[in-house]
């Protein structure tokens, strides 16, 4: 798909989480905002999915280890039509499917796991890629994970392991929009240099602008070209992209939207376009 | 005297069971934490060498990885010391696993204070509380190696979560291949009408050293092994109670929140006799021999006897 098209959907995918928000009174905007390209990217342009069986033995693999930002993931599979736009408005209501962080007994295509607590979605994603590889099936394996969440040290056993295993068919990224819940990630416990610590553990590192289309799809391009080592895109981000009183605030990370918000959001994101 | 079928190291029936698995199903893969020789996993490891991995001292991603295995396809059985199996990687267990209802095994070894030498720090105590009262999680805490091969075979194929806690010592085998094992079901292993002496694990062997005592005092235990402490058998202790009206509980672990208390949640509710719980008191265990440690913290065949003799007197 185009960037432009991709462009159009990802500020659809914007004013749907945002919608998604204000509705539940609550959730985290800044994180999911930060994280839109990336993931409009990875659906349309090259994870491996069918939309007729979400559980196909061929697909490709996504866990959402930052799963505090499931709004982006929920939108998405609305746009692969996996969930009705409907649907949407149901996030966090006691009953719905689609829960405040994801679900795997929830049933929803495309979830392959409940995801919440930080730092376990790359090892999770470690023993997708080994089974894979196991298999000799060449899925590939996709997790998106946020930058504070970097600090838990689950993480760098699961780095350490993808590369000693030497996991190509695993594609991980970083989202660093710089901010946690508590202030700016290098304030709070500082994670840099980043793109040095996965290098060092064995890793072909690519950096990116995280809202340049072209960028994050020429990244996901050349992810598929490595051979035996994993492959970490760390995208330069800005937390509560695409709404101006959202953008690089903390306090953006956790809370819904009002009503008057989202309508203004809403026309700063229609004139993007 | 106690019928004794041989002498074996549980850790050493989980290892047979899973060259056994491994052999009939390519969807068992075994993951380890650089103690793969010493929890017997090393067997499938030389077998199977493609459907097994090592992730080396680092259990929250041995548990991780399992998970993803498991989204993969494979059984995954995962196994280190009982402390590093089930404490450190706890919150794995419980949010990714048990939450997600995954077909992950754990295998539990060295558990208790006959890890011996090593000390407190590698004595499991606590694994049937903490694992317990996570939803979706099955546990097993078989009696003998003949036990524990069967209870990993059944593992393989109870759907969801399943912690086998098992040992490095060897341990008398009371069980034979014979003997019927189903999870969730007791096995009557003695008949008695005086009290109920209810055990797993290590314990299964001195509450029958115990019971022969008794009944050479006049006293008729009824001995019943609850392999499985969750899904617990309600049934069997229910007729326990009614039939003996008064319990005794035994185990090698922490008398907070193990068999004894998941006896007594059963017991209370629905037919209070007196109970007492031979178990460790509330510590932390130390280095020293196996037997001279199950003697000093009071988890002996006598010590079982004198809690029985202790709850006739509430009767």
């Amino acid at each position: 798909m185009e960037t432009a098209d991709l462009k159009i959907i990802s500020a659809s995918v914007r004013k749907d989480i945002l919608t998604m928000l204000e509705l539940a009174g609550s959730g985290h905007p800044g994180g999911s905002l930060s994280s839109v390209e990336l993931m409009v990217d990875l659906y349309f342009n090259h994870m491996k999915i069918n939309p007729k069986n979400f559980n196909d033995p061929k697909r490709d693999y996504f866990i959402l280890s930052k799963g505090h930002v499931c709004p982006v993931l929920y939108s998405v599979l609305a746009q692969m039509e996996c969930i009705s736009k409907d649907e949407l408005c149901t996030l966090r209501k006691m009953g719905s499917r689609l829960q405040g962080h994801p679900a795997k007994d929830k049933n929803i295509p495309g979830i392959e796991i409940s995801t919440g607590s930080l730092g376990y979605g790359l090892s999770i994603a470690v023993g997708v890629a080994k089974g894979m590889k196991t298999l000799k099936q060449d899925n590939r394996v996709y997790v998106l994970m946020g930058d504070g969440e970097q600090q838990e040290g689950s993480i760098w056993e699961a780095a350490m392991s993808a590369s000693h295993f030497k996991l190509d068919n695993l594609c991980a990224v970083v989202d660093c929009n710089g901010l946690q819940i508590d202030g700016p990630v290098d304030k709070v416990l500082n994670i840099n240099p980043i793109t040095d610590k996965y290098l060092s553990f064995g890793w072909n590192v690519i950096s990116v602008d995280g809202h340049n289309l072209e960028e994050v799809d020429a990244a996901y391009a050349k992810a598929k070209l490595q051979k035996d080592k994993p492959t970490v895109i760390i995208a330069k981000t800005v937390k509560g992209k695409g709404v101006s009183f959202m953008e690089n605030k903390a306090d953006w990370h956790g809370k819904a939207p009002s009503k008057e918000q989202l309508l203004q959001a809403f026309k700063e994101i229609d004139a993007t376009l | 005297m106690v019928k004794v079928f041989g002498n074996k190291a549980t850790r050493f029936g989980f290892g047979e069971a899973l060259v056994e698995l491994g052999d009939k199903d390519d969807k068992i893969f075994v993951l380890g934490a650089d103690t793969v020789s010493s929890v017997a996993i090393n067997g499938f490891q030389d077998k199977f060498p493609d459907r097994f991995a090592n992730v080396g001292i680092a259990e929250t991603n041995l548990l991780g990885m399992a998970a993803g295995l498991s989204i993969a396809g494979f059984i995954p059985f995962v196994s280190t010391y009982g402390v590093f199996a089930s404490g450190r990687p706890w919150e794995q267990i419980r949010t990714t696993i048990c939450y997600s209802k995954l077909n992950v095994k754990i295998g539990g070894s060295h558990s208790g204070l006959m890890v011996g030498p090593d000390g407190a720090t590698h004595q499991a105590l606590e694994e049937i509380a903490i694992m317990r009262c996570i939803p979706n999680m099955t546990v097993l805490v078989p009696c003998d190696a003949v036990e524990t091969k069967k209870a990993t075979i059944a593992a393989a194929y109870y759907k969801g979560p399943v912690y086998i806690r098992y040992g490095r010592e060897n341990v008398p085998v009371v069980t034979e291949e014979s003997t019927p094992f189903e999870i969730g079901k007791a096995c009557v292993m003695k008949e008695g009408k005086d009290v109920c002496i209810i055990a797993c694990g290590s314990m299964v062997y001195e509450s029958l050293a115990a019971a022969d005592i008794l009944e050479q005092n006049g006293i008729k235990a009824k001995v019943l092994n609850i392999h499985t402490v969750k899904p617990i058998d309600e049934k069997a202790i229910i007729e326990a109670a009614k039939e003996c009206g008064a319990i005794v509980t035994a185990e090698e672990h922490q008398k907070f929140g193990g068999l004894g208390s998941a006896v007594a949640e059963v017991v209370v509710k629905n037919s209070p006799v007196p109970m007492d719980f031979v178990a460790v008191n509330d510590t932390f265990g130390e280095s020293g021999k196996p037997s001279d440690l199950i003697t000093k913290y009071g988890l002996k065949d006598i010590n079982i006897v004198t809690a029985v003799k202790n709850v006739l007197k509430r009767k």
